[in-house]
């Protein structure tokens, strides 16, 4: 499946479903991830859960240092 | 107390979390300022290098309250996705509203700066403006329900101190919200100036994590605010234009 993620071209493997599966495959951490999916704000509770489609753009943030 | 919306905080000193040189000296320059409230940025993962070790990790979160900022956003929706995004986090309901105006100055955009801040106020955020030391502008934001004001002491990160202390001192005057003294905060004596002037609190980063001992200057920085503070409540001697003998002048043997 072939989507975008933080601005990168990526090709994900076909067992990569989910957001879940997404944050699993590139190795983040869960807890500090906030993830934005075409532009909609995916709430913590509920985003694991969130399936992913051809030509997503996904956005992975998380805090950093900063005043 | 410093009290914001609906929180209250034992610390008036509010620090950032940018450019700390390592992770060690960041938690113990935290942990000597005994700060209650801990300012952050929102940025990309790096899906590609996904070990790298966060600061969030290396404190209990749970101790301080999370102010994250908007930096990075030009414009108010830029501002407010920023915001949502923080929020949803699910560590927060404060946010700092950063929108910069100009790259050179870093000074806010100020028009950016009241529409953000609107916007946020709609959505239900504690919402904490970073703005310069306009008067009228700060004002403002004050009518428009926020909940502390923010003004600038002088451009981030330029240590300069209060460049224009009447300007803080009318802001103070006029506030019914917190005042926080942010940015360009660059020795102990700046932020007791702040609080000498009135302000509710001081928000400095750069001041300490450049600092050659960053740790000790986080408690240099403590110690000012609190004395700063502790000036303000006392009520300073009027100033005289002539001196004023402290001792009396009866009763000296020699003449």
């Amino acid at each position: 499946m072939k989507m975008t993620v933080n601005g990168r071209d990526v090709d994900l493997p076909e067992n990569v479903t989910t957001v879940q599966d997404l944050l699993d495959h590139f190795q983040l951490n869960k807890e500090l991830a906030i993830v934005e999916l075409n532009q909609s704000i995916l709430d913590k509770s509920t985003r694991d859960g969130a399936k992913l489609t051809n030509g997503d753009r996904v956005e992975i943030v998380q805090f950093v240092g900063g005043g | 107390m410093l009290k914001i919306g609906p929180y209250s905080f034992h610390s008036r000193l509010l620090l950032g979390t940018g450019k700390f040189p390592d992770f060690d000296t960041q938690k113990k320059a935290v942990e000597a300022s005994e700060t209650d409230i801990l300012t952050f940025a929102v940025r990309r993962m790096n899906i590609f290098e996904p070990d790298q070790p966060n600061f969030l990790e290396k404190i209990d979160v749970k101790k301080y309250t999370l102010l994250p900022n908007t930096a990075g956003a030009k414009t108010a929706e830029e501002a407010v996705r920023i915001a949502k995004l923080a929020k949803a986090s699910g560590l927060c309901d404060m946010i700092k509203v950063e929108v910069i105006g100009c790259d050179k100055t870093l000074l806010p955009d100020p028009v950016e700066t009241l529409r953000a801040s609107e916007m946020l106020l709609a959505e239900g955020f504690i919402v904490l403006p970073y703005t310069s030391d306009d008067v009228l502008l700060a004002k403002r934001l004050e009518e428009l329900g926020c909940h502390a004001i923010m003004p600038g002491a002088s451009p981030i990160g330029t240590g300069l101190g209060i460049v224009n202390p009447l300007n803080i001192h009318y802001i103070i005057e006029q506030a019914k919200v917190p005042v926080i003294v942010d940015a360009g905060i660059g020795v102990p004596s700046d932020a007791a100036k702040a609080m000498e002037l009135g302000a509710d609190g001081v928000l400095l980063n750069t001041a300490v994590s450049g600092a050659q001992d960053a740790v000790k200057m986080a408690q240099a920085m403590k110690h000012a605010v609190w004395a700063g503070r502790g000036g303000f409540e006392a009520g300073r001697i009027p100033k005289k234009l002539h001196a004023n003998a402290s001792s009396p002048l009866e009763g000296m043997s020699v003449l």
